[in-house]
């Protein structure tokens, strides 16, 4: 052989070594990566949010909905919310309460205000559409390490930003996705972008989160997301109009009862 | 009256009381037209009747944790004064405290968890001439006292004022033979519509189970229609409320894509104990053969020992049904539903619900029932000549 292919052969190898390296899938570094991702999003206790979401079509007609949200953490279980809607006025009133449980099925129910009547909802419902957007139930609820399983697979550049790339797989069989790809910036681990796979493991939805702004010295918040559904062309905008933090809120305020007397 | 002037001095209260508070203005207007597809039954009934409603509410925050609301209803159709009606659906005052609730005033509450038939549901009157599905219902006069618990609630009723059942005038359909004689009604209570009925319910979630108990003890919502003369001599139905205590239990319990559902009660009048259910399941299949549409399937029996009632139609029937939620912008949805008396076959009934939102402010509603019976003693054969659709343009404020 040649010295000039013994070079070739050596570079050959060692570039399928390094790629080899650098695509395997490393479950322990991805599971670390989305600790510190919950890690830094700790603490915040409560919020409450005014949203608007703006549904659009294929042909770029446009719907909007304007909600109210409030969200309450909770110590060593999933996170509680309360949404509330304003607009369309034909469901003004209706909220939708939700408890998401990092042991078992998520709970939810829904308040139809015209029938006073609180509603159990079916826990497979979660990768239903919420309102006719392109966010499904479960993409509202809050994110949950021990609902997934993790593999990190690459280090990649977006918008300028170095970002840590991981697959997570939800447990859950009733989940709408097999897969879902997250970008996370390495310097504040947050979510920049996330690619849903579908039960056929083909790209359904692509969700981009910006404008990220600071609350409380330590809680980032995107006051913009945009799921583009790569399948049907339709797409949903979820803008944060208005978020205060610490309201005091309770569990009280964040049961049935408090669905009953959402205002 | 007596309620009227119990409303107004209870209103002026909640105003006065809050004369700085924001009050919020919302509410819709309605045009409706119902179309039968036969020829009517008996005289004097029309063909069709078109109406205007128009539902107003005001609302507002009272202090930290007070709360007043206010919905009217009025209606004027074209042909049949009895459901040319006003009422006033809530005019309710709510303050809140750390574990307890209490609401005085006019108001509007929900038991129950069936989807067919709501059997448990006793507090409110059916707003009969609204809709042969019985799901309107009148405001209540009520303190509504409700204790929290920690995923539950104890509430206790008393109910000073009672409201008799609408029902359809001479020349409107989805009657009897007679109508029914809406102002001479008979009550058991000497105190007739000033009896005070009570009724307690204590209702808990248990993770997936949701399960709710209730007594009451009052008029019943439900009359009798007694045949007499009246006082020109003519046959008319005349309404007569007993006096009822009934409990019941209800329960839903969720297990993946399918829901549960059970009511049942167990009453005891003057003339008879009773006892009746719904029981069934509604299963849920989101994306339903990959068209983005959610379909729900729904199934339930309904039983009831009162077989004599011209007001109780589910004996012994079984109704199945398929909802449709279309997940589009306009959020359109449908539910489509067929009732089968399973001891005579020719007693059946079937509905269409859709809707469809046209734009922010406007929503088309589309419904449409249908009635068979060959039996005479069958409550359906009154309507057997009834079949209607409804079209309604609504438009939101």
């Amino acid at each position: 052989m040649s010295l000039k292919w013994r070079f070739a052969f050596s570079f050959i190898l060692s570039m399928l070594l390094f790629s080899h390296s650098s695509f395997a899938k490393d479950p322990e570094k991805g599971l670390e990566i989305a600790k510190e991702v919950k890690a830094r999003d700790r603490g915040w206790v409560d919020t409450a949010a005014d949203m608007q979401m703006i549904l659009r079509a294929k042909d770029g007609r446009e719907s909007v909905r304007e909600i109210r949200v409030k969200t309450l953490e909770v110590e060593g279980d999933g996170d509680k919310s309360l949404t509330i809607f304003d607009k369309p006025l034909d469901v003004a009133g209706t909220a939708f309460l939700s408890f998401s449980h990092i042991e078992g099925p998520d709970e939810q129910w829904i308040f139809l205000p015209a029938v006073k009547r609180v509603k159990r909802i079916a826990t497979r419902n979660k990768s239903g559409p919420f309102m006719g957007s392109e966010f499904a139930f479960e993409d509202m609820v809050s994110f949950e390490v021990e609902k997934f399983d993790f593999a990190y697979l690459r280090d990649d550049v977006l918008d300028g930003r170095e970002m840590f790339v991981v697959e997570q797989i939800p447990k859950d069989e009733y989940s709408g996705y097999t897969k879902q790809v997250v970008w996370v910036d390495k310097e504040h681990y947050r979510v920049h972008q996330i690619e849903f796979y579908d039960r056929k493991d083909a790209l359904l939805k692509v969700l981009t989160l910006s404008d990220y702004e600071l609350y409380e010295d330590k809680f980032w918040r995107a006051m913009r997301s945009d799921m583009d559904n790569v399948q049907t062309g339709k797409s949903t905008t979820l803008i944060v109009d208005d978020i205060a933090f610490k309201q005091g809120l309770d569990e009280k305020d964040l049961d049935k009862n408090a669905l009953r007397r959402a205002k | 009256m007596l309620s009227k002037k119990y409303f107004f001095s209870f209103l002026a209260f909640a105003i006065s009381s809050q004369a700085s508070a924001e009050l919020a203005f919302s509410g819709s207007a309605s045009l409706q037209q119902r179309s039968f597809l036969q020829d009517p039954a008996y005289l004097n009934q029309t063909s069709s009747q078109a109406s205007l409603a128009f539902e107003p509410t005001i609302e507002s925050a009272v202090g930290d944790s007070g709360y007043f609301s206010f919905k009217g209803f009025a209606r004027a159709d074209q042909r049949d004064s009895e459901r040319t009606h006003v009422d006033i659906r809530e005019a309710l005052y709510a303050q809140y405290f750390d574990n307890w609730e209490v609401r005085a005033g006019i108001g509007k509450v929900f038991w129950g968890q069936t989807e067919s038939l709501h059997l448990v549901d006793i507090i409110n009157q059916t707003d009969f001439v609204e809709s042969i599905d019985a799901e309107d219902k009148l405001g209540q006069p009520m303190v509504d006292i409700r204790y929290l618990l920690d995923t539950g609630t104890i509430s206790f009723f008393i109910l000073p004022y009672f409201r008799e059942m609408t029902f359809p005038g001479e020349d409107g359909r989805l009657r009897g033979i007679l109508p029914v004689d809406v102002d001479n009604p008979l009550y058991e209570s000497d105190d007739e519509q000033s009896n005070i009925d009570f009724a307690v319910r204590w209702q808990q979630s248990f993770g997936s189970l949701e399960f709710g108990l209730a007594y009451f003890d009052g008029t019943s919502r439900l009359p009798q229609l007694l045949l007499r003369q009246n006082e020109a001599g003519d046959f008319v139905l005349s309404p007569k409320y007993n006096l009822l205590q009934q409990a019941s239990i209800d329960a839903l319990y969720v297990s993946g894509s399918w829901l549960f559902k059970l009511e049942a009660i167990h009453g005891n009048t003057l003339d008879e104990n009773f006892s009746a259910y719904v029981a069934g399941f509604e299963r849920t299949i989101v994306d339903f053969a990959g068209s983005g549409y959610d379909l729900g399937v729904l199934m339930e029996h309904q039983y009831d020992e009162r077989d004599e009632d011209p007001l109780i139609f589910g004996q012994n029937d079984l109704m199945l049904g398929a909802r449709l939620q279309f997940n589009d912008f306009a959020g359109s949805e449908m539910l489509f539903g067929f009732v089968q008396d399973l001891e005579e076959s020719s007693s059946y009934s079937a509905f269409i619900e859709a809707s469809t939102r046209l734009s922010d402010r406007w929503r088309l509603e589309f419904n449409g029932y249908f009635f068979s019976s060959d039996e005479i003693s069958d409550p359906l054969y009154a309507l057997r000549r009834d079949d209607h659709f409804t079209l309604q343009l609504e438009y939101f404020f």
